[in-house]
């Protein structure tokens, strides 16, 4: 599915990823953790097309498909998704028009046709039941106000009706108490799949009691410098970073 | 907090006079005849020993300035002035020019003991005083001078009569003399710069001081030179009927740092006095120069009889990359002040900024602000504005922020508050905007208020008096810009907050 | 030293011509008289004159057509069906065609017992004297006052009676027919009884590729305890000038909301000037521009709060296209006796294109200290991380800037508050952003 082959990556001239190989296969949750500033976010923007991250050599296969050369808007219809750690707050958009128009979008990209209202409403409304998300929260302007924990399931809900094939998740756990942390990782558990897949990016392990990974790499100074299986995170968990900051340096 | 403690003890301290530095030096004066005529800009030329270049450069001002008019769109009022009527040359008769300490007449010296201006060498230990007793505030800026030592330009009247520490300058490299001297000893330098960031032709102003100017100061800071101290310029009219046309010129070459100090004091007098002073800086690749102005000049009685009219044209050219000029701005004094200290952002990388403090109150009227001129890429600039207006006073803040078409990326922000103290007084904010770029990011904000019952009424039921609540507020309002000047400024900066307040309550 | 003579412009010059050839026999031959004259001696104003620094109408307007003529009965009908903005609203309609009214094509149903209404000329002709204000308005302030009470044709003398809820909206259409160049100008003068709720929608239309030009001032009185909704949208032709003031008076506790949406004309200025003349009376002023090609709109405000406790909350969002020019200026003046002042002020202009520009000049001018009084105002291109927010999501580039011009001049749209009102000039927004594709930013 994924392929991420000596990738580097620099933002405003300091390189950033320094080197990175990663190989996902359909239907697995790879989880990547690794103390702060070890290049987590910005692997997360990169292979969601952010603007400023310049890939300095490299390459990133998605489903073949060269994804370094696609915009931001094709890598979604394409099926990528990240779910953002800061959702972005947009005043005057309201959350039902922008779900809409991310949805019909990429179907129109997939030559699909667009939804009817009655459809798409119902859609909405069974997957913001799932995730516990009031339909008043929907009638606001996209993450306008919205709690920290609020912002996190408007992300999950945009996962479900969305249905990308790879679904990046940056920090999704932060901000999180206990309930709404099941909440979140219910949403992600129903949605695994044989054909989809997940890299989910943390800082901590206790997301992972609650969505399982298959594989668990370890992220520092812009490279991954250790995989194994999911006793890795509770390693982790248990020791801290400390001997991967210093086995980088 | 001590600072605001030692404010109030200060202005507890103080006598019925409030404006403390009103006396007069008596001594005598040469002065040339009343009125304005090329005969009178000759005359100036010659009393200065000018090279011919210099000469028709302040003939070709004054033939521009006599067909232009004086600006109206300021927010001041103020009866027509008779240019005729002032003397454009004034000096005290014991010195024809700048010379040692030990010449210059002592009645001046003492002069400026009196404001607080020590101009012996051995003596400059007052800043350090300062800087001990004076505050708690965590300002920067003081610490780099350890020392805390001010090498100091005075200018009496027309002329300046002392320079301190020459040539521990001259050591580093520094020139900082009187500008009068400058064109006769580094005629290459004057020559280039002077007049290339004011335009002879600029206002109405600026070229009358073109064609007048008599002395100020001449900074050169050469190349990858961090100067070794802070240097000051300390300005005071005292002949009658006179106008001071000073001019300031400072070129910090590339990768230099500069941080420069002006202070103004008059006597009390109850005509009116005209200060139009020009100050042009110069700021090449990478260089730095820190500008703060503590303007006190005679601000009038409470009726509005005296009073310097202050009319005067600041403007930094950023001229080289990465460059950076900060103006930062006390106003207390003056009947009237006109005064737009200004950047030219023209050095892709630069950055400008203006930190302000504009206190008005009897019948004072104050329309100053700044323009950030945004020519250059990735542009930046602050503006920190805070206007206090007490008494029957009007105080306008006007700024003008623009981008360019070729200024991508510039950022500005801005945040203009005004602070009211009693019902007859006026406080305005007239900004102008204009982006001529759409990657360039502009922020503005504006408050007026008054001082809050709430704060009040904590403060009295402390033990307070009004004027010293009110002082510790007004200090309080203003602690963002009162942060940005040199350490040995900001205590007695705080004193003087007080002084201009006094009388605005009860 | 004697004041030199001004040497006229060519269109100063034509207005001269003009106003000479007006009929002489007219019930307001002296106010006209006066008007021009004071218009006269300042000219057209220009940069230099601090009201007008950023619309230099001496520039701006080098041609000044004569008097539009009026327009054939198939004309104004056809030009009518054209002026469609508020399709979607219930509303009763005044219809000026060329600066004259068009009964037959005015439509009082539904609010005819609630009003009373006469034409401007109607009204003179049965001998009613203006109103005060009419000739009390110091012509020498303002050129565009000063031209209106020169060359006035008609207008609306309307007056919602005390306590009246009108049922409908009334607008007030004024509209441009015929392929010749001309003037029109209306005042129409405006009062809202005691206590009584009404939305008015003054409307300014015409034809693409005439130079016609467009001179209304629009004076209301709110009288005390009225609830006032006013929407001004102008659309008029790509060659047009459209010069408008909107002169409200307001009285103690009215509300008065006026809109200003503007997407029309080459140069248009559009001004209120509003004063309070009551206490604990509030109004909300905002507006939208959207400019594109080589347009230059210009919205201009003075709230002048004389009297304590009323509040002013103003938000104006340009959105900027192509290589034309947006001005926002707005001052909120507070006297010395409007103690308990709530004046808040927002410009926001988003430039949608390299040639766009923006000229913002919000001003406090305060001489009371007990008040709360503010204003900000930016400048800036579409954010990028909502863009790319968006685009991850699979929007594309374009239907994202779409989205997000729309969102942004959405928030002053929707603060009208009348649903039927915000989607039709939503639905206009929306057309302009669809029809306008090359102003958004490659």
């Amino acid at each position: 599915m994924l392929e991420i082959k000596n990738l580097h990556v620099e933002v405003e001239g300091k390189e950033i990823l320094r080197g990175i190989d990663l190989s996902v296969e359909d239907g697995t949750v790879h989880a990547i953790m690794g103390p702060n500033g070890s290049g987590k976010s910005t692997l997360s923007y990169v292979l969601a097309g952010k603007e400023e991250y310049e890939v300095t050599a490299g390459e990133v296969l998605f489903n073949g498909r060269n994804l370094l050369e696609m915009e931001p808007d094709e890598r979604a219809a394409a099926g990528v998704f990240l779910a953002f750690q800061y959702p972005i707050e947009i005043p005057g958009v309201g959350t039902m028009t922008f779900l809409r128009t991310a949805l019909n979008a990429q179907r129109k990209a997939r030559g699909e046709g667009e939804l009817s209202t009655p459809e798409f409403m119902r859609l909405v409304r069974e997957a913001a039941q799932r995730l516990n998300i009031s339909s008043e929260m929907l009638k606001r302007p996209l993450n306008v106000g919205f709690s920290g924990g609020e912002k996190k399931r408007n992300e999950i809900l945009q996962m479900a009706l969305l249905a990308p094939t790879l679904c990046v998740m940056d920090e999704t756990d932060s901000g999180l108490d206990i309930d709404a942390l099941r909440i979140v990782a219910e949403g992600v558990n129903a949605l695994r799949a044989p054909n989809r897949s997940f890299v989910v990016i943390t800082h901590y392990q206790r997301l992972l009691n609650h969505i399982v990974p298959d594989v668990v790499h370890v992220m520092s100074r812009g490279r991954i410098v250790r995989t194994g299986g999911p006793e890795l995170a509770l390693e982790l968990e248990e020791k801290g970073y400390a001997d991967y900051v210093e086995e980088a340096a | 907090m001590p600072a605001v403690q030692e404010t109030i003890e200060q202005v507890r301290a103080l006598d019925v006079d409030k404006y403390k530095y009103g006396f007069e030096t008596q001594i005598e004066s040469d002065l040339a005849p009343k009125g304005l005529n090329e005969e009178t800009v000759r005359l100036i030329s010659a009393k200065k020993g000018e090279p011919e270049w210099m000469t028709d450069w302040r003939l070709e001002a004054f033939r521009r300035w006599q067909t232009m008019s004086e600006p109206q769109w300021a927010r001041v009022h103020y009866p027509k002035i008779d240019y005729q009527e002032l003397h454009y040359y004034a000096a005290p008769k014991s010195m024809s020019g700048p010379r040692s300490l030990d010449e210059v007449d002592p009645e001046i010296l003492a002069t400026y003991e009196k404001l607080g201006i020590p101009l012996k060498e051995q003596e400059i230990l007052a800043g350090v005083r300062n800087a001990e007793t004076g505050d708690g505030l965590d300002g920067e800026g003081g610490g780099e001078y350890g020392s805390g030592r001010v090498a100091v330009d005075a200018v009496f009247d027309s002329v300046s009569v002392v320079t301190t520490f020459k040539k521990e300058l001259a050591k580093a490299g520094v020139i900082f003399m009187p500008i009068s001297e400058a064109i006769r000893e580094h005629p290459e330098l004057v020559r280039k710069y002077l007049g290339s960031v004011v335009p002879v032709s600029d206002n109405f102003f600026a070229t009358l001081n073109s064609a007048v100017f008599s002395d100020g100061s001449f900074v050169y800071i050469p190349k990858g030179v961090r100067c070794p101290m802070e240097l000051s310029t300390y300005f005071r009219i005292n002949e009658r009927k006179t106008g001071q046309f000073e001019r300031t010129l400072i070129i910090a070459d590339e990768g230099s740092y500069v941080s420069y100090l002006e202070g103004c004091t008059a006597p009390v007098r109850d005509e009116h006095q005209l200060h139009a002073a020009v100050v042009e800086l110069v700021a090449l690749d990478d260089a730095e120069i820190k500008y703060s102005t503590v303007q006190n000049w005679y601000p009038g009685d409470a009726e509005g009889r005296g009073g310097v009219y202050n009319f005067v044209t600041k403007r930094g050219d950023c001229r080289g990359r990465n460059a950076k000029i900060s103006w930062t701005q006390v106003e207390t004094g003056s009947a009237i002040t006109w005064k737009y200290p200004s950047c030219i952002l023209r050095g892709d990388g630069s950055r400008g900024e203006f930190y302000s403090i504009a206190i008005s109150n009897g019948r004072q009227q104050v329309d100053s602000g700044t323009k950030m001129i945004h020519l250059g890429k990735n542009t930046s600039s602050r503006i920190i504005s805070k206007g206090i207006a007490a008494g029957r006073s009007d105080n306008t803040y006007r700024g003008l922020v623009s981008a360019h078409r070729k200024a991508s990326n510039a950022r500005n922000f801005t945040q203009c508050d005004s602070l009211l103290i009693g019902d007859k007084c006026g406080a305005h904010t007239v900004p102008y905007i204009e982006s001529k770029n759409a990657s360039a990011v502009f922020e503005h904000e504006a408050t007026t208020s008054k001082i809050s019952d709430d704060q009040m009424f904590y403060c009295l039921q402390r033990g307070m008096s009004e004027e010293e609540a009110v002082a510790l507020i007004v200090n309080g309002f203003v602690r963002d810009v009162l942060q940005q000047l040199p350490m040995e400024f900001m205590a007695e900066t705080q004193k003087l907050i007080g002084i201009s307040l006094e009388g605005s309550v009860g | 030293m004697a004041e030199p003579t001004r040497i006229r412009t060519k269109a100063e010059e034509a207005l001269a011509n003009h106003f000479a050839a007006l009929d002489g026999d007219d019930p307001i031959r002296e106010i006209r008289a006066t008007a021009f004259d004071a218009f006269l001696s300042k000219g057209l104003p220009h940069r230099r004159i601090e009201d007008w620094k950023y619309t230099d109408l001496r520039n701006l307007m080098r041609e000044a057509p004569g008097p539009a003529v009026p327009a054939g009965i198939d004309d104004a009908r056809a030009a009518l069906a054209g002026a469609d903005v508020f399709d979607g609203v219930d509303r009763a309609r005044l219809v000026f065609v060329n600066g004259v009214f068009m009964p037959s094509l005015s439509d009082m149903a539904g609010v005819a017992g609630d009003i009373e209404f006469a034409s401007l000329n109607a009204f003179l002709a049965r001998g009613g004297a203006v109103l005060d204000r009419f000739a009390g308005t110091d012509p020498g302030e303002s050129p565009i006052l000063a031209l209106n009470s020169a060359f006035v044709r008609d207008g609306a003398i309307l007056r919602v009676k005390d306590g009246a809820k009108l049922s409908r909206a009334v607008e007030i259409a004024n509209v441009f027919a015929g392929g010749k160049p001309g003037l029109q100008t209306m005042r129409h003068q405006v009062r809202i009884g005691r206590g009584a709720e009404a939305t008015i929608l003054e409307t300014f239309s015409g034809p693409d590729g005439v130079a016609y030009q467009t001179n209304a001032v629009t004076e209301v009185q709110v009288d005390a305890d009225a609830r006032v909704r006013w929407v001004v949208a102008q659309e008029e032709g790509a060659e047009a000038i459209h010069l408008h003031m909107l002169i409200p008076r307001i009285a103690d506790r009215a509300v008065f909301d006026p809109f200003n949406f503007a997407t029309g004309a080459r140069v248009a200025r559009a001004e209120i000037r509003l004063a309070f003349e009551g206490e604990a009376a509030s109004a909300g002023i905002r507006g939208i521009a959207v400019a594109r090609g080589r347009q230059h709109l210009d919205a201009t405000l003075i709230v002048d709060h004389a009297l304590p406790n009323c509040t002013s909350k103003e938000l104006f969002k340009a959105a900027i296209g192509g290589e034309a020019k947006g001005v926002f200026q707005g001052k909120i003046i507070v006297r010395p006796d409007a103690q308990k002042t709530d004046g808040q002020m927002m410009s926001q202009a988003l430039l949608l294109s390299d040639g766009a520009e923006f000229s913002n000049k919000p001003e406090l001018e305060i001489f009371a200290d007990d008040v709360i009084c503010g204003h900000g105002a930016t400048c800036g291109q579409i954010d990028e991380d909502m863009l790319f927010f968006l685009r991850s999501r699979g929007i594309d580039k374009s239907e994202a800037e779409r989205l997000l011009i729309q969102a942004f001049l959405a928030e002053a749209i929707e603060e009208i508050g009348e649903e039927a009102v915000v989607s039709a000039l939503e639905a206009r927004t929306r057309h302009w952003l669809g029809a306008e594709q090359e102003v958004l930013s490659a």
